[in-house]
């Protein structure tokens, strides 16, 4: 029981992560129908560029933090739309997946060749040690990772329900041209989106660092558990990729626990199967009407 | 299919999937019967390496095929290509190492396992929405990538399996590295003709119409089901033949040319070469294959400008190498070419 | 005369909204059947409840007596039935001729025919008489992309009877049409009605040209059937005119 709990609490941690990373996911698909694939590459790279630029510039941790989550932000938030997405769009949305696929290939050889092929150490701002509860050791940088990780969802959700600009976003997101019509600035909307993912990404790279160290591949995973997470929860569902993420955590630390550490990963693939076999829409989502 | 996804299937077909009329054989297949002869004697004096990277160029142009047919027909992504392409690598490395099976049964149940396979992931994927076939395609990737590395008992896990034979021909042993390839360029022009008739049928049009408009197309009584399912496997197919060609070559494989970066790689190659475009896939694999080998270049760079001038071409000219040819042809003769 | 389409209490509902709310109706053989009414009355969705384009909430469609209700829509089409869309819906990167073979290639022979079989399947000839007919024999070869507005709507009609279908539905096929056309587009529509016997329903706005083409007419509102009857009676109808006047 007491080993349950320590993974139940490792799942519901690494889940947080992954619904970070299935909300930006979402959002950005959404007002843009950007299929991102190089989400996964967005979570790995800010703690690289980080290290990077504690490295280069030998500044200390907090301000070598601020340099690369900043430079992050501006090119894979704001650079990313104007100049990926922006002029791929009017060609449609095969053209722009492949693009983003283009893009995860270019910051993932990036990593590696401009940082380390190997993994490194990533700072925790926790301590490393475990507490015991009800006769379980749970480490501390988990729940760390739940307690951050809930509050910027918590803040996502007061930012999308409770102010306006948020309601103008949540807008664009359920129709474009509606919003459009209302007097949003949508362009503006979808732009908030990139940097909100931006900034989630970001969010979920220090988090996760720490634990699953720096490397340049680290996305892979990471990327395909979000994909899943968002398609468990719902695909067009923000609420549905915090479900799904968690679900996909849980189901990977306990696949890890007691089915087989070298088939760990195939566990939350048979669940998107399952998903999709069953309940194609999702968890939480609708079923998408056909329109003619 | 909301209003939205209807307009974004119209929208994502930039190719200009023109089905000629006129004459039986058109230039694309002269094209594909003058390359399959300049290849049969392009190796003489260029040495053992030269002749392999001329081999692995036709070889990856299979797969490249393959996902041509998936993509730049039919307007599905699938992120496996080069997960199909090892399990037919395995499928024929473990057939001829371990059970003696003759390479060319090897080579039809390749294609034919990657064929079912195809039909089995595709069937539920695409019975939700099309761009379910990339998650599930994705997922698939990684699954086959986790078994290759796995299984030792049959894979041979990271070490792989080596000492893979090359076939006889008729009694004629393929063990040079000329011989070989003549045989690969045969092989490839097969391979190439029947893709070239395939897209020429009424199947041809079909792909083109369900990349289009899939919902008038279902109006007009076509199975978009049906046809995009078959899409996916023959495509997939391809790339299990090629897996077949690949293991023989190489005469000893590993997972790593089967990862999904491999699979991201391959769709490059296919937008790079012009999608939708017949010789397209020979263009890209060109540019993504041979170009590196020849120039020296270290593997990651390479990979990170290859991507780059892809993501440029998308902006520019989503037709690929071929668009541009097509364009630069158009100009020069005041008039449309026909660069497929 | 034989029933054609029966629709029985077809409901459609799109969340709490019920675009189409209990319409049944019966088409007959040889009949060219009108459906009017005021914008977002229900008409599109009826129509692509009929064709299994979408899934009614409630009801059923009969085609000569038989449940077709949750079919298809290829399954339909190769049953006899038809259809033209309101939005241009022909396949711009491929010509004219290929439009229509294409239109006609899946209503004969098996898929491997197709695969092995001719590249036209066939068709040219039947094309070449669909081209004729719809007088677009100018522009047999050139791309459907690069039509006028008014020559797409006809090669999209073209396309529907490709495959000389029993039952066609017709979704505003005089929208964006210039008179001339229009004429044209009538005189071809009664020609394939009185020489192959094709059954009609016509969903338009055009009063014009529905009460000069149309046997019969039923006028939807709000989801539900108004008001039926011939040309003559529905146009004297007060709630009609309410309706209409109300908008």
């Amino acid at each position: 029981m007491a080993e349950f709990i320590a993974y139940l609490i490792a799942g519901i941690a690494t889940g947080a992560i992954y619904a970070l990373a299935a909300i930006g996911f979402t959002l950005v698909w959404q007002t843009s129908q950007t299929i991102n694939f190089a989400q996964g590459e967005f979570v790995m790279l800010p703690a690289v560029l980080v290290l990077l630029a504690i490295k280069l510039f030998g500044a200390p941790v907090w301000l070598g933090a601020l340099i690369g989550i900043a430079a992050f932000i501006l090119i894979f938030g704001v650079g990313f739309k104007l100049t990926v997405v922006d002029p791929m769009i009017r060609h449609g949305v095969l053209p722009l997946a492949i693009a983003t696929m283009a893009l995860s290939i270019i910051m993932k050889e990036g990593a590696k060749d401009g940082f380390s092929a190997e993994a490194q150490n990533f700072p925790s701002f926790v301590p490393t040690s475990t507490i015991e509860v009800f006769g379980a050791a749970i480490s501390l940088q988990h729940l760390a990772i739940i307690a951050c990780a809930f509050a910027v969802i918590g803040l996502l959700q007061w930012f999308v329900g409770g102010t306006r600009l948020g309601r103008q976003m949540q807008a664009t997101a359920q129709n474009p041209t509606v919003a459009r019509i209302l007097g949003i600035p949508v362009e503006r909307m979808v732009l908030l989106t990139f940097v909100i993912n931006a900034a989630l990404a970001v969010v979920a790279s220090v988090l996760i660092s720490p634990i699953y160290l720096a490397k340049f591949s680290n996305g892979e995973v990471i990327g395909l558990f979000a994909f899943i997470a968002a398609i468990v929860g719902g695909f067009n569902q923000v609420r549905g990729a915090l479900v799904g993420g968690l679900i996909v955590g849980v189901v990977d630390s306990m696949a890890a626990a007691y089915v087989s550490s070298s088939y760990r990963l195939a566990v939350p693939l048979v669940l998107l199967v399952v998903i999709i076999l069953l309940k194609p829409e999702g968890l939480m989502g609708r079923k998408e009407e056909r329109r003619v | 299919m909301s209003v939205q996804a209807t307009r974004d299937a119209v929208n994502a077909s930039p190719r200009l999937a023109r089905l000629p009329l006129g004459g039986t054989f058109d230039g694309a297949f002269l094209t594909l019967v003058a390359g399959a002869v300049i290849l049969w004697f392009a190796p003489v004096g260029m040495g053992r390496y030269g002749t392999y990277v001329l081999s692995l160029w036709l070889v990856m142009s299979i797969a490249v095929m393959g996902l041509n047919l998936t993509l730049g027909y039919a307007g599905l992504k699938s992120l496996a290509q080069a997960a199909f392409m090892g399990l037919g690598a395995y499928t024929t490395a473990i057939l001829t190492t371990k059970y003696g099976v003759s390479w060319y049964a090897a080579f039809g149940l390749s294609g034919l396992l990657t064929f079912a396979v195809g039909i089995v992931l595709g069937f539920p994927a695409l019975r939700v929405k099309a761009h379910y076939l990339a998650f599930v395609t994705l997922a698939f990737s990684t699954l086959v990538w986790l078994i290759l590395r796995n299984e030792q008992w049959l894979t041979g896990g990271v070490f792989g399996i080596s000492n893979i034979n090359r076939p006889d021909f008729f009694g004629i042993k393929l063990f040079g590295a000329l011989e070989f390839h003549r045989f690969v360029v045969v092989v490839t022009f097969i391979l190439a003709v029947a893709l070239w008739w395939l897209i020429r049928s009424p199947w041809g049009r079909a792909f083109t119409a369900l990349r289009e408009n899939p919902i008038r197309a279902a109006s007009l009584g076509i199975d978009t089901r049906a046809y995009t399912l078959l899409a996916f496997a023959i495509g997939s197919a391809y790339a299990g033949f090629a897996g077949a060609l690949y293991a023989p070559l190489v005469e000893f494989i590993d997972p790593s040319p089967f990862s999904l970066s491999q699979s991201f790689f391959l769709l490059l190659m296919v937008v790079a070469g012009g999608s939708g475009y017949l010789l397209g896939p020979f263009v890209g694999a060109l540019l993504g294959v041979v170009l590196p080998e020849w120039l020296r270049f270290a593997g990651s760079l390479y990979l990170i400008i290859f991507a780059a001038i892809v993501m440029l071409l998308l902006i520019a000219c989503p037709q690929g190498v071929s668009g541009l040819m097509e364009r630069a042809w158009a100009k020069l003769t005041g008039q449309r070419g026909d660069g497929r | 005369m034989n029933t054609v389409l029966e629709v029985d209490n077809l409901h459609k509902a799109f969340g709490g909204i019920k675009a189409v709310n209990g319409v049944s109706f019966s088409v007959k053989e040889g009949e060219i059947l009108g459906i009017i009414g005021p914008n977002g009355c229900g008409k599109s969705t009826l129509f692509n409840c009929i064709l299994g384009q979408l899934e009614p909430t409630e009801g059923r469609v009969k085609l000569d007596g038989r449940e077709v209700t949750h079919m298809r829509p290829s399954e339909l089409n190769r049953l006899g039935v038809s259809r033209t869309f309101q939005l241009l819906q022909v396949f711009p990167e491929l010509s004219v001729r290929e439009n229509l073979i294409l239109a006609g290639q899946e209503h004969e022979g098996s898929m491997l025919s197709r695969l092995f079989g001719a590249r036209d399947a066939g068709l040219t000839e039947k094309a070449e008489q669909m081209i004729g007919f719809f007088k677009l024999g100018h522009l047999a070869d050139a791309k459907a992309g690069g039509l006028s507005y008014g020559q797409q709507k006809l090669l999209d009609a073209a396309m529907a009877f490709m495959a000389g279908p029993r039952l066609v539905l017709l979704d505003e096929p005089a929208g964006g049409v210039n008179l001339t056309m229009l004429g044209d587009l009538k005189e071809r529509l009664r020609a394939i009605n009185a020489e192959q016997g094709a059954t009609f329903v016509v969903i338009e706005h055009n009063m014009d040209f529905v009460m000069s083409l149309c046997s019969r007419v039923i006028v939807l509102a709000e989801g539900r059937v108004l008001a039926e009857g011939t040309p003559a009676e529905v146009r004297a109808n007060p709630a009609v005119i309410d309706a209409y006047l109300g908008h």
